[in-house]
């Protein structure tokens, strides 16, 4: 997906390229997904995150069908401000608020794998930690207690040998990133598509698109 | 004419005869107001123009030099980079935040507006010390400015400096380079060509902010923070900053537009004559077609906003519509609003009426040239000579101090609030030596630095200026680049000071022959003169920004220690002399007298000597000792290393103990080496080197003829040195 103001669309298209996967970039104005496996919306500053972060993307032209392809059991994986703008839009609980610190966080952080039972950490193994950067101002994932029972938490900030610990700006339960019920919507801050390759210091986010790939394999082949 | 108009636009009486002369008539109120920003001293180097040709400008990768919004470099296989530094500094002093987003914005623009993809940003900054609550105001404002705008905008920023000296009280210093990549053959220029072709104006509406900004703002000392000059100050969108970038990338890949240039300070009229002039056409504009933010501006103010986020098109006859229906999948406005002529002039209509018919070229090339009067310091003109003050006892004490001082410490609270890894080409990002972003689809990286340091300008110009340059390209050739090329910002005072000509005058021919020597072309810059507060002048600092070329980025190497074990060694000689040094300045708090003696070919050699070694894999890691001095380059490679140790042992120097270890005499590398091959390493070249100690797993340790003269936990030396920028806030 490409909003205008997205800007880590470029670094995804690069990533799954990586992979070996045929990838597009869908602009906001489109309406129909039919076509595609996953649908990925990517970090940046969707128009400029004016008025709040991913709140006008919400309502984009493209969100109804990106709702559509996600109740239909697509694929949906929101990165940074893609994880902001699935929660403006209802598609995962809780919101994203401004850092405990209230200042932008770019470095490489540790997070550890908590549930393995998705289409997107299914080649990863509980308690695995990957080094990923994070990059973001409003990062402080925030559920309620109600919420709380509307969501599978997938990865949480750690130290580096998986202990708690780590959490950059305060979200609660350490949450990094989590999923719907069923699995097929997640959202996480870290940022998997700029930890693809030794070059750039860590080849941790492979796991989060291998685990897509092994998903998919295996659906085309019960479907088929 | 009366007076009060033409001081009113910042002119003097003689550039108005001179106008008059060129016109051969009276200029109406609006062409003054033409004159007053295109004769400013920020659009028309006025008085900086007759020193900048001493630079060399030429080189077999230059594809465009000096006078274009960027230069650019070839870079082989059909790539290029474009290169600009600017700065943003009085803006900056009176509203730190929109003052660094909008130096941001603009030096993007320079970038883009050459058809190349911005691919990384640094920002070189100076302010007072911490010790004051302004200047701790103005340091969170402009970091937080700076992040504003490059993290929306998608470019990551990558490196820079900071620097803390009393010289910038009352008048920081905000310096942006943009660096971009582009195919050679989608190389676009500022140039007005081909009689009849479109002018378009695109982006973001026409309003009325940064009026004045460059005649009167920028173009003036400084003296009581004038408030009142704020609305001179523009306000960026990033959001719209980002548009623009991929709208205007795209409308390039039609093939239609000929010529581009971008809407930066003195807006539509800078655009509209020196597009016209460097093509020698004329161009006509009719105002009344601009996009306005607001309703009621007059011509003036159209002519002479300074908004932001937009650009001037030259579109081949007939193909606009193709580049505005672009624009409108942006969300943007293109709006055509004028033609390109062959009579020179640039004729500015109000719908039917013209309001202003002035040659083009009188804008720009017939600006005055000022060779203003200068004075070199005399020897016996320096203050008195200051002793070296005694030797300390406590050296492992002095270590720690220096670690804590904000000029040496970890600048992680600064970068970790930029995003200096989006588009995931970042090989190395803030914090070493020079960045590196590698270019996709190929092997190449490209490595960047920034450097300057004023206090050496300010003992010496001369030495100082040749030094900023060794020193940018010796940080590049650490992580194993091949300096090609460099751009620049002049930050000096008020130059109707004969002092500050002088300093100028020598920092310049300094810089210029560190160029010949190194072989490195400068490809364009930037001045900026006035910075001056309440009869303050700033120290003279001319900074750098270095690109380098790696031709396979996996050679590149770090700055850290990367095995306990390895050898440690020291290219390059130690000299006595701590003038400069910042041990004596946060220690002692003294400038000292002199600089250490610079030899450029020595330099040259050992820059060489390195670059063999890093390509030769040879050199495991390397870190050029600058600020702070060898004990200091030794514990930041313990820092960034994975081995967190150093025992280093010397013979008893022939030089001052504190020289030794903080003096900051150029032309000197550490480096990592594997014991087998130290002797490989020794015949790389004719320069000193020599083994100084081992990489441990922890503490530094060092000792002259056994005699141990500090050893330090190193858990707690890090511990300071990441910790100290925080605590000063």
């Amino acid at each position: 997906m490409v909003f205008p103001g997205s800007n880590c669309d470029l670094d995804v298209h690069h990533a799954i390229r990586l992979m070996g996967q045929d990838v597009s970039y869908v602009w906001h104005t489109e309406t129909d997904l039919s076509q595609y496996d996953v649908v990925i919306l990517p970090g940046g500053f969707s128009y400029g995150d004016y008025l709040r972060v991913g709140a006008i993307a919400s309502y984009s032209p493209v969100m109804s069908a990106i709702k559509e392809f996600a109740y239909q059991g697509g694929l949906v994986l929101g990165i940074c401000n893609g994880f902001q703008i699935l929660c403006e839009a209802g598609l995962l609980p809780g919101a994203l608020r401004a850092n405990e610190d209230l200042s932008f966080h770019c470095h490489d952080i540790y997070v550890r794998v908590e549930d393995t039972d998705t289409p997107f950490s299914n080649q990863l193994r509980t308690g695995d930690v990957l080094k990923l950067p994070i990059a973001h101002g409003e990062g402080n994932y925030f559920a309620s207690e109600e919420d709380m029972k509307n969501l599978r938490v997938i990865f949480r900030y750690s130290d580096s040998q998986g202990n708690r610990g780590g959490n950059p700006n305060g979200s609660v339960d350490d949450i990094a990133g989590i999923s719907n019920l069923s699995g097929n919507v997640l959202g996480l801050m870290p940022h998997p598509e700029r930890a693809m390759e030794e070059l750039l210091g860590s080849r941790d986010g492979r796991g989060i698109f291998s685990s897509i790939v092994a998903y998919l394999k295996e659906r085309s082949g019960i479907s088929v | 004419m009366s007076e009060a108009l033409y001081v009113e636009v910042g002119l003097t009486e003689g550039e108005y005869e001179k106008i008059v002369e060129l016109l051969g008539r009276e200029p109406n109120h609006l062409e003054l107001e033409l004159f007053g920003v295109m004769w400013s001293e920020h659009c028309s180097y006025k008085s900086s123009r007759v020193h900048l040709g001493l630079f060399p400008t030429e080189g077999e990768r230059v594809l465009v030099g000096p006078g274009e919004n960027a230069g650019v470099l070839d870079i082989g296989d059909g790539w290029a980079v474009a290169l600009r530094a600017e700065s943003h500094n009085h803006p900056s002093a009176i509203e730190p935040f929109q003052g660094a987003a909008t130096g941001v914005g603009g030096i993007l623009r320079d970038i883009f507006t050459m058809g190349a993809r911005p691919v990384a940003l640094l920002d070189s900054l100076r302010f007072g010390p911490l010790t004051y609550a302004r200047n701790k105001y103005l340091f969170r404002g402009v970091v937080a400015g700076i992040s504003h705008y490059g993290n929306s905008v998608g470019v990551p920023t990558v490196g820079g400096e900071v620097f803390f000296d009393r010289s910038y009280q009352g008048n920081p210093l905000v310096n942006v380079m943009a660096v971009g990549v582009l195919r050679k053959e989608n190389l676009v220029k500022g140039q007005a060509s081909g009689v009849g072709n479109e002018i378009l104006i695109v982006g973001a509406k026409t309003g009325r902010d940064g009026i004045h900004g460059a005649s009167l703002l920028a173009s003036r000392e400084f003296n009581e923070a004038p408030l009142e000059m704020r609305p001179a100050v523009q306000v960026g969108d990033p959001f719209m900053g980002k548009l623009l970038i991929e709208a205007t990338l795209e409308a390039l890949e039609t093939g239609a537009v000929v010529g581009v240039n971008d809407l930066g300070a003195a807006g539509l009229t800078s655009a509209a004559s020196e597009t016209a002039s460097r093509a020698g056409t004329g161009v006509e504009i009719d105002v009344s077609l601009v996009p306005r933010r607001e309703e009621g501006m007059t011509p003036d103010e159209v002519m002479l906003s300074e908004s932001q986020e937009r650009m001037l098109f030259i579109v081949e006859q007939g193909k606009g519509d193709k580049v505005r229906e672009i624009f409108r999948k942006w969300q943007l406005d293109a709006a055509r609003i004028g033609f390109v002529t062959d009579d020179g002039m640039l004729r500015i209509r109000d719908g039917k009426e013209v309001v202003a018919q002035v040659p083009a070229a009188a804008l720009t090339e017939s600006a005055p040239v000022y060779e203003r009067p200068m004075e070199f310091p005399k020897k016996e003109d320096k203050e008195v000579s200051v002793p070296l003050p005694k030797l300390p006892d406590g050296y492992g004490e002095i270590l720690r101090s220096l670690l804590g001082s904000p000029n040496l410490a970890s600048k992680a609270w600064v970068y970790n609030q930029y995003d200096y890894m989006v588009r995931a080409d970042t090989v190395m990002g803030p914090g070493g030596d020079a960045a590196i972003i590698r270019i996709k689809g190929t092997d190449k990286g490209i490595a960047i630095s920034t450097d300057g340091n004023s206090r050496y300008t300010k003992i010496d110009p001369f030495l100082g200026g040749a030094m900023a340059v060794a020193e940018a390209a010796r940080n590049v050739v650490c992580v194993g680049g091949r300096p090609i090329g460099l751009t620049n910002c002049l930050n000096f005072g008020n130059p109707e000071n004969k002092e500050i000509m002088g300093q100028f005058r020598k920092a310049i021919e300094g810089m210029a022959l560190a160029c010949r020597v190194l072989g490195i072309p400068v490809t364009g810059g930037n001045v900026s003169l006035y910075n001056e507060t309440q009869g303050e002048n700033i120290n003279p600092t001319p900074l750098v920004g270095m690109v380098g070329l790696l031709e396979d980025v996996s050679k590149r190497v770090g700055n850290g220690f990367t095995k306990s074990g390895n050898l440690i060694c020291l290219i390059g000689e130690n000299l006595e002399e701590l003038g400069g040094s910042e041990y004596l300045s946060y220690v002692y708090d003294i400038y000292g007298n002199d600089l250490p003696v610079f030899d450029l070919e020595r330099e040259k050699e050992v820059q060489e000597f390195c670059l063999r070694g890093i390509d030769e894999g040879l050199i495991k890691s390397a870190h050029d000792v600058s600020d702070g001095g060898l004990a200091i380059a030794i514990a930041e490679m313990i820092f960034n290393g994975r081995a967190k140790g150093a025992a280093i042992s010397m013979t008893e120097p022939l030089i001052r103990r504190d020289s030794l270890l903080f003096g900051e005499a150029p032309s000197r590398i550490v480096v990592e080496v594997e014991k087998a091959d130290v002797e490989r390493v020794r015949e790389l070249g004719m320069v000193p080197f020599m083994v100084i100690g081992e990489v441990k797993e922890s503490g530094f340790s060092f000792a002259l003829d056994d005699e141990e003269i500090f050893n330090e936990d190193t858990i707690e030396l890090e511990k300071i040195w990441r910790e100290a920028l925080k605590w000063s806030l």
